[in-house]
């Protein structure tokens, strides 16, 4: 029974690491209203190790991720993206940094969101 | 813990599995859902998609990461669906019709530059290209400040373009990146690619890429052509000039199946009418006609990533021009009439395809293979000058990034053949040239103020010998709106004297070449560096756009095939000893003042020198400074999508040296320097309806004209006769007028 067990120990270990992607897609929603906003949300993203395209979309809000599954996940990168000021759909900016971020991208106040409509 | 080892089993297994979504899609028509066929699927930020069929149904691979569907026909309102799990969908699409009338505030312009690519790009759009409805690439750049386009010579009609104060051989002209004007159909092929047939130029300012090669100096003109896929499904042009001419341009496009379809371009153009205004027996615009054919087919597979181009083009020119009373049949290889002939046979194929990974759209791969036969006959006089060349060209391309997107790399092999055959005066010219290259090009952007590349590539030539193309290009944004350029690059050619310059045959000059044992007609491989900065800033004029660029480019030959004229009975043809540049300043701006309304001003400052035998010298028939301006205005556009266009452009070339000694040129009745020229164009464009449209406009509207330009035309074959002594129009105004149709 051991060895049955150990064999498949084996196995399991040369199975995960094929479902390791090293190209896994991924699409998360995160918050922002303009075209600076863009340039951040990217940058953060593609500033996480192992991340190797992002584009983020104004209008449907989605960001749009290839990476290395071996080298990084989703919440990491969703904790880079927040670092720089954006929610993203499971992490919440914090307040300090999204005070700091510039005053055109504040995607939470509705004034804002209602400025950039006509983009 | 059992399920938890077969979850494990499964979970590898789920990556692998590929799954498809099937469904269904109708338009209601009378209260009843009828199926749309040929409507697009396709999954949101992918290039997976698919096309419904005749029963409107469609199949389409499905991945738990594929949110959104997106379901588009022409003429209907586009659908997007949540998909959440792989099931069947059915969709009614809504016709547009039926939806309230949507205006569109904003118009793309005619030209632009961008903010963000590193090269001093400007792209001019199938618009822009409308503005001068004549007739072919060479004239299409007439409404553009980058180009300055002039009259190579008194007798064969031809316009000469230049770049930084260049001629055309120092520029690389390409068709969908494929280098195409250049060898023997460097003097007219220009006049070779009717303007219908482009869909928009890119202009780049300065050392290219080294993608394309390594023979760009002064800058890169790429012409795309009408996509089968794009194209509208007829198109008629039909054009009619008070100068004689005449063109007609017929394109027809279809879909031959799903991923197939295919265009056939077919144009003609001719002048039977003799015209001599001036009275000098010479006429002042040849006699010509042309048929021009060409057959593209167009393959697109989105799904799995492939597409194709594959093309076939013949063409067949014939000029004739001089004396009036000049009889081919009667009078040529006689001194009874001076006359002129030029036929030009030509045929181009060439396929290109290009793979782009659906699941890693960062690596994508391309190859481009050309074939051209290219032969001209023709005599200028006494004089006959045949040329046949036969070219291959072969590039392999692969795309990809090193980590992340910010790190970008093309690399490549490319590989060439020209064979040259050609009959100058009564010598024989035979020249083989061929080369293989690699090539790797390094992008950096950091996706905000800052992207560079730099790009090298290694040739090995029978020729030009072995040798390497450095090239670079930096974009830097200190502030919003701005783009600082900077670049720098090496480029090498051999130099096809007689091909580039024909106009030496109608003229009386002896020929001579004083070579060292050089590989090519004697002489060495031209050589240049070339440096650019340009500085871009865009900014609001009570609240309308406006934007300037400023641009400096210098060009230095390491060595050149110096052309010279300034002995007026001689051409002489020899390697440079010394010095010789181009600097040039260009201002440019460009202002929205209200809506529809776009004008464009230009200052060119040109300082082109070169160290001829006799001492260093401005550069014969190059302006120091020249003016451009154009405005458009275009009427508010009614339901029915007609309205009226406006447009015109004013260019001020400023007075040009003669080559030759002022004693001389005072005797054949010329000063030192030309006269400085303005000429005046405009056009106006009523559009009925997408469908149809008339124009009718005026070249060189103020009616200026050089007096006697052919030098000794009433004793042509005489020791002073010379057709080269042209700096500005020689056939005064004229009319045109003509209509587009098309059905899309």
């Amino acid at each position: 029974m051991k060895s049955i067990i150990a064999i498949l120990g084996i196995f399991l270990i040369g199975a995960t690491g094929f479902a390791q992607n090293k190209n896994a897609k991924a699409s998360i929603k995160v918050d922002g209203v303009c075209a600076m906003c863009k340039e951040r949300i990217e940058k953060a993203s593609i500033h996480a190790k192992g991340v190797k395209m992002a584009t983020w979309d104004v209008n449907t809000h989605q960001l749009d991720l290839i990476y290395n599954e071996g080298k990084t996940d989703l919440t990491k990168i969703q904790q880079s993206i927040a670092d720089s000021g954006h929610d993203t759909q499971d992490i919440k900016a914090k307040d300090e940094v999204y005070e700091i971020i510039d005053p055109c991208c504040k995607y939470r106040d509705q004034q804002v969101i209602d400025d950039h409509k006509d983009d | 813990m059992k399920n938890l080892y077969c979850l494990f089993f499964l979970l590898p297994l789920c990556v692998f599995s590929q799954e498809k979504i099937t469904g269904h899609i109708t338009e209601k028509i009378n209260k009843e859902e009828v199926p749309l066929s040929g409507a697009n699927v396709y999954w949101l930020n992918t290039q997976v998609g698919t096309v419904t069929d005749f029963d409107g149904n469609f199949e389409i691979s499905y991945k738990p990461e594929y949110k959104k569907l997106i379901i588009s026909f022409v003429g209907y309102k586009t659908d997007t669906i949540s998909v959440n799990s792989p099931k069947r969908i059915t969709r009614s699409l809504t016709s547009t019709a039926n939806l309230d009338e949507v205006t569109v505030n904003m118009r793309q312009k005619a030209s632009s530059r961008s903010f963000l690519q590193s090269q001093n790009v400007l792209n001019v759009s199938s618009g822009e290209l409308l503005k001068a409805a004549c007739c072919n690439l060479a004239e299409s750049f007439e409404t553009n400040p980058s180009i300055d386009v002039n009259f190579a010579d008194a007798i064969s009609g031809t316009r000469q373009i230049k770049m930084l104060g260049l001629t055309s051989p120092y520029i690389l002209i390409t068709t969908e990146n494929v280098p195409s004007i250049r060898g023997a159909s460097q003097a007219y092929g220009l006049s070779f690619i009717p303007g219908t047939w482009v869909e928009s130029i890119q202009i780049s300012k300065g050392a290219g890429s080294v993608v394309n090669g390594y023979e760009s100096i002064a800058g890169q003109i790429n012409a795309e052509l009408q996509k089968p896929m794009m194209d509208n499904k007829l198109f008629v042009n039909a054009y009619g000039s008070g100068n004689g001419r005449f063109e007609l341009n017929t394109h027809l496009n279809t879909k031959v199946s799903e991923r197939w379809s295919t265009g056939l371009y077919i144009h003609g153009n001719m002048r039977e009418t003799e015209f001599d205004k001036n009275n000098d027996s010479f006429l002042d615009a040849p006699l010509m006609q042309q048929i021009n054919m060409m057959n593209r087919w167009q393959y697109t597979d989105t799904e799995n990533g492939y597409v194709g181009f594959f093309n076939v083009r013949y063409l067949n020119d014939e000029k004739q021009t001089g004396q009036t009373f000049f009889n081919p049949d009667k009078d040529r290889g006689t001194t009874n009439a001076w006359g002129s002939e030029i036929k030009t046979q030509r045929l181009d194929v060439s396929g290109k395809f290009g793979f782009v990974n659906p699941e890693i759209p960062w690596r994508t791969g391309g190859l481009q293979l050309a074939y051209s036969h290219h032969n001209q006959e023709s005599y200028f006089g006494l004089n006959d000058y045949n040329i046949q060349h036969n070219s291959l060209y072969a590039n392999l391309l692969y795309n990809s990034i090193i980590s992340d997107s910010r790190h970008k790399i093309k690399t490549g092999l490319s590989a060439t053949y020209d064979g040259y055959d050609e009959l100058v005066l009564s010598e024989n010219f035979s020249r083989v040239e061929n080369s293989i290259g690699a090539f790797f090009e390094y992008n950096f952007d950091n996706l905000g103020d800052l992207n560079f590349s730099a790009g090298i590539r290694a040739d090995v030539h029978n020729t030009l010998g072995t040798f390497l193309t450095p090239r670079f290009h930096l974009r830097y944004s200190p502030w919003d709106k701005s783009a600082f350029r900077i670049s720098a690059g090496r480029g090498k050619r051999s130099a096809n004297i007689f091909a580039e310059n024909q106009s030496l045959f109608a003229s009386s000059r002896n020929l001579n070449i004083f070579g060292s044992g050089g590989k090519i007609y004697g002489l060495d491989p031209e050589i240049a560096w070339n440096y650019g900065i340009s500085f871009m800033q865009g900014f609001n004029i009570f609240s309308r756009k406006a934007d300037i660029t400023v641009d400096f480019y210098r060009t230095d030959f390491v060595n050149q095939i110096v052309v010279d004229w300034e002995n007026p009975q001689q051409i002489n043809f020899y390697n440079l000893e010394g010095e010789s540049f181009s600097n040039n300043f260009q201002a440019e701006f460009n202002y929205n003042p209200f809506a529809h309304f776009d004008m464009r001003l230009a200052y060119k400052f040109y300082n082109v020198e070169t160290t001829y035998l006799s001492g260093k010298k401005q550069t014969p028939l190059t302006p120091n400074h020249r003016l451009f301006a154009n405005a458009s205005y275009e009427t508010h556009q009614t339901a029915k999508g007609g309205n009226w266009k406006f447009d015109a452009t004013f260019n001020y070339v400023g007075e040009q040296r003669f080559a030759s000694s002022e004693g001389y040129l005072n005797t054949i009745g010329l000063s030192e320097f030309s006269p400085s020229v303005s000429t005046l164009n405009a056009q106006i464009t009523k559009v009925f309806s997408p469908n149809f449209e008339i124009y009718v406009g005026g070249e060189n509207i103020t009616n200026v004209k050089q007096q006697n330009p052919i030098v000794g035309s009433d004793n042509p074959f005489g020791t002073t006769f010379d057709t080269t002594y042209v700096y500005g129009p020689i056939f005064g105004s004229s009319y045109y007028a003509g209509l587009r149709y098309r059905i899309n």
